[in-house]
């Protein structure tokens, strides 16, 4: 069934298909009427869950890893500074290996406060070990939901999924809900095979030794670092497991095909505009305009950040003449994050494209076409004048 | 995908000595039980107890008379705080022990 509805109740009706169990948050605009889509559904019964109100994002955190401890499914969502402020707990989730699944409206990060889009909230949690899932449009929001449950519980991970605050969150737009049946059929009920069991009592997450130590059996337990190093391993090998279950969801549902990265005109293209989120969307009108003058550009959205799908944008840029980076975000004091990435995943390859950044957007900073037209205009007609640092468009200093 | 075993994944301990390591070399302080004064061995019944229930590391024994595994006590002095009649008394390490059976 079609309906019209905003990107956060996308959110919500896929969190509800999932059929979490339980869900704690806190609001921040613009995730807030998510979690208020949630409480209305679980008020009305349509949605059997615990949902907890907190005192804080930090506190939403530690009940989703409580609840996900005890072998719920577990869901948040935030923003911003919300984020932030979760962050101690994040990392106790990923390092508790607690498959929450949590969904972040992105928001610029005050101080100066700000209330609008850009993407630095989740682009600066990159490090943290959270599966990093991007949404483009509201089908893609509910569907990356649903996903996100099914990926987190079968690689132990938390998983985000990140939309655009406003652009995405507040607009309206026409989406296919699942059909309950088939979600449950392609998601099964969690069923973990370690959770705080009374008949079995135990202590998780304890204090690691710098080595590894005999258990009370005398097994060997891991240290600190054999754990770190394991999640590494599981991340890195999330990406096919990410790939198996894409394929799964577009058997039942009809759409996928796109894990990693979604390209638009870049088959015969000599230029690429690379950027994360709804902005994708927006650049292919203007690839539209500059393909009628007869410039073979194209644009690629990169749908998944961590784990980084390397070898899929690899595949897509090298032997490229120029790729254009967009962010609505920056790793202050160096470049933009994802242009760093994109560049050291090329670094290997035989034929390196030329790399440029732009910086757009920030604090909701309107994009205008004509400041994307230009800007490309500038790297395609010479592309070898660009240094490394970013460039600024839109600024008016 | 090899599914990773959930005890490679996290730390976790279960309930038993030794699951913070050798603890017993912290030890400063260590702790004699006066088995004249402890209830169980006055009583010959298994009764108190409290210094096995306390003990944060499980190395107190719940026999008569409770003994210490000193591989793993720490020298907390939390049995002996909590001794209803005063029978344990903490003495320094470098106390040559001689009373102890």
């Amino acid at each position: 069934m079609h309906i019209i509805e905003s990107g956060n109740v996308a959110a919500a009706i896929g969190v509800k298909l999932s059929r979490a169990q339980v869900i704690a948050a806190y609001p921040i605009t613009p995730q807030t009427p998510l979690t208020e889509k949630l409480s209305e559904f679980v008020e009305s019964g349509e949605l059997e869950a615990e949902y907890i109100p907190v005192e804080s994002e930090h506190s939403a955190m530690a009940v989703c890893i409580a609840a996900s401890s005890a072998g719920a499914r577990a869901f948040t969502a935030t923003s911003a500074n919300g984020l932030l402020y979760m962050v101690e707990q994040l990392n106790w989730a990923v390092g508790a290996r607690l498959p929450v699944v949590m969904c972040v409206a992105n928001r610029g990060i005050g101080a100066p406060w700000t209330v609008w889009n850009d993407q630095q909230d989740t682009i600066s949690q990159r490090d943290v070990g959270w599966i990093q899932i991007y949404a483009n449009d509201h089908q893609q929001i509910i569907d990356s939901v649903i996903k996100a449950f099914k990926l987190a519980q079968t690689v132990s991970v938390p998983v985000m999924v990140c939309y655009d605050g406003y652009l995405l969150s507040h607009t309206y737009m026409p989406f296919e809900q699942p059909e309950q049946k088939k979600v449950d059929a392609f998601l099964p009920a969690f069923a973990p095979k370690h959770f705080l069991d009374p008949e079995n009592p135990g202590n998780f997450n304890t204090v690691t030794l710098p080595d590894i130590r005999p258990d009370v059996d005398g097994n060997m337990a891991p240290g600190y670092i054999e754990i770190r190093h394991n999640l590494q391993e599981d991340l890195r090998a999330a990406l096919d497991t990410y790939v198996t279950i894409d394929n799964e969801f577009e058997k039942e549902f009809g759409r996928g095909g796109n894990p990693f990265i979604e390209e638009y005109r870049c088959d015969d293209a000599e230029f690429v505009a690379v950027c994360i989120g709804s902005l994708s969307y927006q650049l292919r009108d203007v690839v539209d305009i500059m393909r009628d003058d007869k410039v073979k550009i194209g644009v690629m959205g990169v749908q998944m950040y961590r784990p980084f799908p390397d070898q899929a944008i690899v595949g897509a840029l090298a032997g490229k003449k120029c790729v254009i980076v967009f962010e609505k975000a920056l790793s202050y004091g160096n470049q933009g994050a994802l242009y760093a990435d994109i560049k050291s995943a090329l670094y290997s390859s035989e034929k390196k494209p030329r790399v440029h950044n732009y910086i757009l957007g920030l604090g909701g900073r309107e994009i205008k076409t004509q400041h994307l037209l230009d800007a490309l205009a500038q790297s395609c007609t010479s592309p070898d004048t660009f240094g490394d640092s970013p460039r600024w468009i839109g600024l008016k200093l | 995908m090899v599914k990773r075993k959930y005890c490679d994944m996290i730390s976790r301990s279960k309930p038993g000595p030794g699951d913070g390591g050798n603890t017993g070399s912290w030890r400063v302080m260590r702790p004699i039980i006066n088995l004249e004064a402890c209830i169980p061995v006055k009583t010959k019944k298994n009764s108190c107890f409290n210094c096995w229930l306390y003990c944060p590391d499980c190395v107190v024994s719940k026999t008569i008379p409770p003994t210490i595994n000193f591989e793993y006590c720490k020298g907390c002095g939390i049995c002996a705080e909590e001794c209803p009649v005063g029978a344990i008394s903490m003495v320094t390490e470098a106390t040559p022990v001689t009373e102890e059976k």
